[in-house]
């Protein structure tokens, strides 16, 4: 039989159980949809997240203190630090040329008040280099003052939010807030840079370094951020900061230096192994639509058993028969995957409209994957019934029931 | 043209054997008409299917236009029943979604017969079997003598050698029955060899050689003018 022929006899068959059809198609359709879609959304969050990444610059190197080995033992806890990373040690890292500029950051949280109005806040603790190395942006007024990062001044910047609940729609530039029991000037309002990296910029205080350390009775540096000259010192700028901590520290490297591309790829890689198990478990509706579409063969073959012994009768040989069947359940999964597609097209489109942070349309590779898929999924499901009809004993078959 | 030694066809039923043929000998020459008779359960459709090649005897030898069919693999047995054999069964058996035309030509669609010469075939195989203004309609919306012709219209398309009739008035009523048996035997007189199961005596009659089976065996056959050629 002509392949042609082949595709138009199936596609009769089809035809002829309309109803029957049209509902295994809608199953398969929803299941190509389900996991296009539950892909697409992994891939949306994964490329929102890493450029979110990659928004804070990809030169960045990030000096920790404490030594977390890759290899054996368990991560170090608290108290393990050896050493604190001084602030001498951050300005140390200046010397090196393949380092841009860096940022030394005390972090903590203390309650930040103003008049009767009191908020428990989170304060960073750095130097006029921060504005540049974390790429943030000013609203009003001016940000740190640049100088020597040793001597605490009693300048503060606030986040937006911060801002509004001490202030609310009064003037903040020029006035005090009192953090414990220092007091510190409001010189400046950061603008609104939403979340960034899980930590919320806007309710955030920002002091001077050594006024921080002061305020939480620390020599210790919670991490300096340093910016490299461009991305291709980047690994230059890691062995230097490596090296130079080494030699301050007697020796013995007690930091940990990463860069910000290799958190990058970490994420990434995390990332793309969520929407792999999404995807798989949506894979699980495949599965179930591949066995419907069995379940329907099995039905068409006992329904049709005095066709198939009519076939054979006129001179169709087994291999005839099966790939008749064959065509049935192959054209069930590729047509419903079809449909799956353009549901899956349309649904993440409508879904782009309303929310900006997601693509438009299902990558490209989901296609070419679901025929593959549906491909498996008609061949795999549809070889038993198909065999089965094929073996039918003709005249059992032609027998009146 | 067909040559059968000691064949034999054994069922199992649970732990029962079944003889349905014990020991046939046969030999049938082109162009004739034989009529196939006898009590039920004699054996009668089971002769038929392995003359037809749907069924393998157990035990003997089968020859068929010259071949041992005990030779020829499944492939082999679909192409003689594609080339050489046409089957009209008690029930007709069309393809209740396919319209008369598209039924008609199955066997030659099996038979890779290109697309033009398919349509002009089915055309001139309506016209002939005067089923011209029916070749659109499916099978539920003809009449059973309607039916029954676009099965035989079926089963000569492919211009078979041999053409087994299995109860092939069964299901109609007399005068439509009358129809179908001279459309048959016009075929015959067309040069093909007409093999048909009956029950009914005045069909068997008609023949020019009727066998009678009882129990597997075949216990009478009978060479005579039939009514048919009687009516020559």
């Amino acid at each position: 039989m002509r392949l042609a022929e082949e595709l138009a006899f199936a596609a009769q068959s089809l035809r002829a159980a309309r109803s029957r059809t049209l509902l295994i198609l809608l199953a398969m359709a929803i299941g190509i949809a389900g996991v296009t879609l539950l892909t697409w959304l992994g891939e949306s969050g994964r490329r929102y997240v890493t450029d979110q990444f990659s928004a804070l610059g990809t030169n960045l190197v990030i000096v920790l203190p404490g030594r977390t080995e890759t290899t054996g033992g368990a991560p170090p806890l608290l108290g393990e630090t050896a050493r604190d990373l001084t602030l001498d040690d951050a300005l140390a890292l200046q010397r090196s040329d393949a380092v841009l500029r860096l940022a030394p950051i005390v972090a903590g949280s203390i309650a930040v008040t103003h008049g009767s109005r009191e908020r428990e806040a989170m304060v960073l603790g750095s130097t006029a280099e921060l504005l540049a190395v974390r790429h943030l942006e000013l609203g009003s007024g001016t940000f740190l003052p640049a100088g020597d990062p040793r001597r605490g001044g009693a300048e503060c910047v606030l986040g937006q939010t911060l801002r509004h609940e001490l202030f609310g729609n009064a003037p903040a530039l020029g006035e005090w807030v009192r953090l414990a029991d220092r007091r510190f000037r409001v010189t400046g309002v950061l603008a609104s840079a939403g979340r960034s990296l899980g930590t919320d910029l806007d309710e955030m205080v920002v002091i001077p370094v050594a006024a921080a350390q002061a305020l939480f009775d620390t020599e210790g540096l919670f991490r300096v951020l340093v910016e490299a000259t461009d991305r291709d010192s980047v690994a230059r700028a890691t062995a230097d900061c490596e090296r130079i901590l080494r030699d301050r520290h007697d020796g013995e490297l007690d930091v940990t230096v990463i860069t910000q591309e290799a958190v990058l790829s970490t994420f990434d890689g995390i990332l793309r192994a969520l929407t792999y198990a999404i995807a798989g478990i949506a894979a699980i509706s495949l599965l179930v639509a591949g066995i419907l579409i069995m379940n329907v063969m099995v039905i068409a073959v006992s329904q049709r058993r005095a066709e198939v012994g009519l076939l054979k009768a006129l001179g169709a040989a087994a291999p005839t028969i099966r790939t008749l069947f064959l065509w049935e359940s192959l054209l069930l999964a590729l047509l419903g995957a079809g449909g799956g597609l353009v549901l899956a097209e349309v649904a993440s489109r409508v879904a782009a409209a309303f929310v900006p942070e997601l693509t438009a349309g299902t990558p490209g590779w989901a296609a070419a994957a679901a025929f593959g898929v549906a491909l498996a999924i008609g061949v795999g499901f549809g070889t038993a019934p198909a065999v089965r009809a094929a073996r039918l004993d003709p005249v059992a078959a032609l027998a009146r029931r | 043209m067909i040559e059968l030694q000691g064949v034999q066809r054994v069922f199992r039923v649970g732990d029962q054997e079944v003889h349905a043929l014990r020991d046939i000998d046969l030999s049938i020459a082109p162009g004739e008409y034989l009529s196939l008779m006898g009590p039920s359960g004699s054996g009668k459709s089971t002769l038929l299917n392995v003359l037809g090649l749907l069924d393998r005897p157990t035990a003997g030898r089968c020859r068929l236009f010259g071949r041992d069919i005990g030779d020829l693999d499944d492939e082999a047995q679909a192409r003689v029943r594609r080339q050489s054999i046409g089957f009209v069964f008690q029930s007709f058996h069309l393809v209740p979604r396919l319209t008369t035309a598209q039924n008609v030509a199955l066997p030659l669609v099996l038979a890779e017969v290109p697309r033009a010469e398919r349509n002009e075939r089915v055309r001139a195989q309506l016209a002939a079997f005067g089923l011209a203004d029916r070749a659109e309609h499916r099978p539920d919306e003809l009449s059973g003598g309607q039916r029954q012709r676009t099965a035989i219209a079926r089963a000569t398309i492919g211009r078979p050698q041999l053409l087994l009739a299995d109860e092939p008035t069964g299901n109609l009523d007399r005068k439509t029955g009358a129809d179908v048996v001279e459309v048959l035997e016009k075929l015959h007189d067309e040069g093909l060899t007409l093999i048909v199961v009956t029950h009914d005596p005045d069909l068997g009659r008609r023949a020019h050689r009727r066998l009678r089976m009882v129990d597997g065996r075949i216990v009478g056959d009978e060479r005579a003018p039939g009514a048919h050629d009687a009516a020559r």
